[in-house]
């Protein structure tokens, strides 16, 4: 049992990374890996509301919009099948999370609070949060697997962006084609670290 | 009128929403290994931007700045359902093929960037176009990556082969890396470079 949540958490990590696989949430992934010190910063918040974020639209999905979920509620509303509308909840959970996360870090933890800063408000439309929880519908995940898949999509994503912000930092001493200099040069980067990121595939616990 | 075709024509080279604005890159990269895929998220893209545009614009005065961000990303997600209910009843062997990638349109951050950036100080109608301005602008390089990708890693364009393969009896051996993630974004380095070679003006100072 165990060894089945270690596989899955090693594979939401490093075989099928969110940023580098699926190329999810590129736009904060791109613009917020100038430094080290942002790049943490927003990593720990996207692991932080993935981990909460993916369990809880599980639990949307289960009990309230999958074919017949309703059941529990009356029996008469076991007929009614209300996936369409998965897009809108997720968004809004995610929104709504968001927003209480904020608020809850300002009110019990300010230097945690501050330290996260505007990222926050950002995650509310990080595409590898909306998709970690679509991920999680396609794949039918149970309830403790999306939260080891939240988990470690969050670790992966973050382990990325913290290692391009490292690149980066170190590229501005480099010396490249006007052209390229900036935004080019930072998706071949991006480039050769799926490519390195794929010599996990096939990798299995 | 010339105010009309800038708003159309700006976002395609001068202001484009990839190379540019760094926006929107999130859902795009993963469907351009074939161009029908490409095409399709591409018009998908297009209809939500334009008609999301379009709403936006026209709720702006009703719409309180505290919530605008809520309200705006209901609209959105509204309209990609509706885009999503469509693939599925009509394309659905493409909409199994996009996966959540459709679902994700609501997370693509030109949309938002539009909603928020053009639609919420201007008019319905120049909104309209600014949103299919952007929506082509995003379409043209999603499709020229998803041509690079087709051809050299499979030797077809739309499915029809162009260059036949060794495998088949023909003299194209195919390079493997082009389906695979990576070469998405040497893709579209390499095209920001030759845009920048261009329009000397977008070259970054830092």
């Amino acid at each position: 049992m165990l060894e089945h949540y270690l596989s899955l958490a090693v594979k939401a990590i490093f075989v099928e990374n969110m940023a580098l696989a699926f190329f999810l949430g590129m736009c904060s992934f791109l613009a917020v890996s100038r430094q080290v010190s942002t790049a943490i910063g927003l990593g720990g918040a996207v692991i932080f509301v993935l981990t909460i974020t993916v369990p809880m639209n599980n639990l949307i999905y289960a009990h309230l919009l999958s074919p017949g979920a309703m059941g529990w509620l009356h029996p008469s509303l076991a007929a009614y099948d209300l996936s369409f509308l998965g897009f809108l909840s997720y968004i809004g959970t995610i929104a709504a999370m968001v927003q209480i996360v904020e608020m809850v870090l300002d009110r019990f933890a300010p230097p945690l609070h501050a330290a996260l800063g505007i990222f926050l408000p950002l995650i509310a439309v990080n595409c590898a949060i909306l998709g970690a929880s679509l991920f999680m519908v396609e794949r039918s995940y149970t309830l403790a697997e999306s939260a080891v898949f939240g988990l470690g999509s969050g670790i992966g994503w973050a382990l990325a962006v913290i290692a391009l912000a490292g690149i980066r930092e170190r590229l501005r001493y480099s010396n490249p084609p006007e052209g390229l200099r900036g935004l080019g040069l930072t998706f071949m980067l991006v480039g050769l670290m799926a490519l390195g990121f794929m010599a996990f595939a096939g990798v299995q616990l | 009128m010339a105010k009309t075709r800038d708003a159309l024509i700006d976002p395609l080279f001068n202001n484009n929403p990839i190379a540019l604005q760094v926006l929107g890159i999130c859902s795009a990269l993963a469907v351009t290994t074939r161009m029908d895929t490409a095409l399709v998220m591409s018009a998908a893209v297009v209809v939500v931007t334009m008609s999301s545009n379009f709403f936006v614009s026209a709720l702006r005065n009703q719409i309180p700045t505290s919530i605008r961000i809520i309200v705006q990303l209901t609209i959105i997600a509204s309209l990609v359902i509706v885009v999503d209910q469509v693939l599925k009843a009509y394309l659905f062997e493409l909409s199994k093929q996009l996966t959540v990638f459709v679902g994700l349109i609501i997370t693509n951050c030109i949309i938002m960037g539009r909603a928020e950036a053009y639609a919420m100080q201007n008019p319905p109608g120049m909104s309209l176009i600014d949103g299919l301005g952007n929506g082509l602008g995003y379409g043209a390089i999603l499709m020229i990556t998803a041509f690079v990708r087709e051809l050299l890693g499979s030797g077809t364009v739309f499915g029809t082969t162009v260059l036949p393969l060794a495998s088949e009896a023909g003299w194209y051996a195919p390079n493997g890396l082009m389906v695979l993630s990576p070469a998405a974004f040497f893709i579209i380095g390499f095209l920001i470079w030759a845009l920048r070679s261009w329009k000397t003006d977008q070259v970054e100072a830092d």
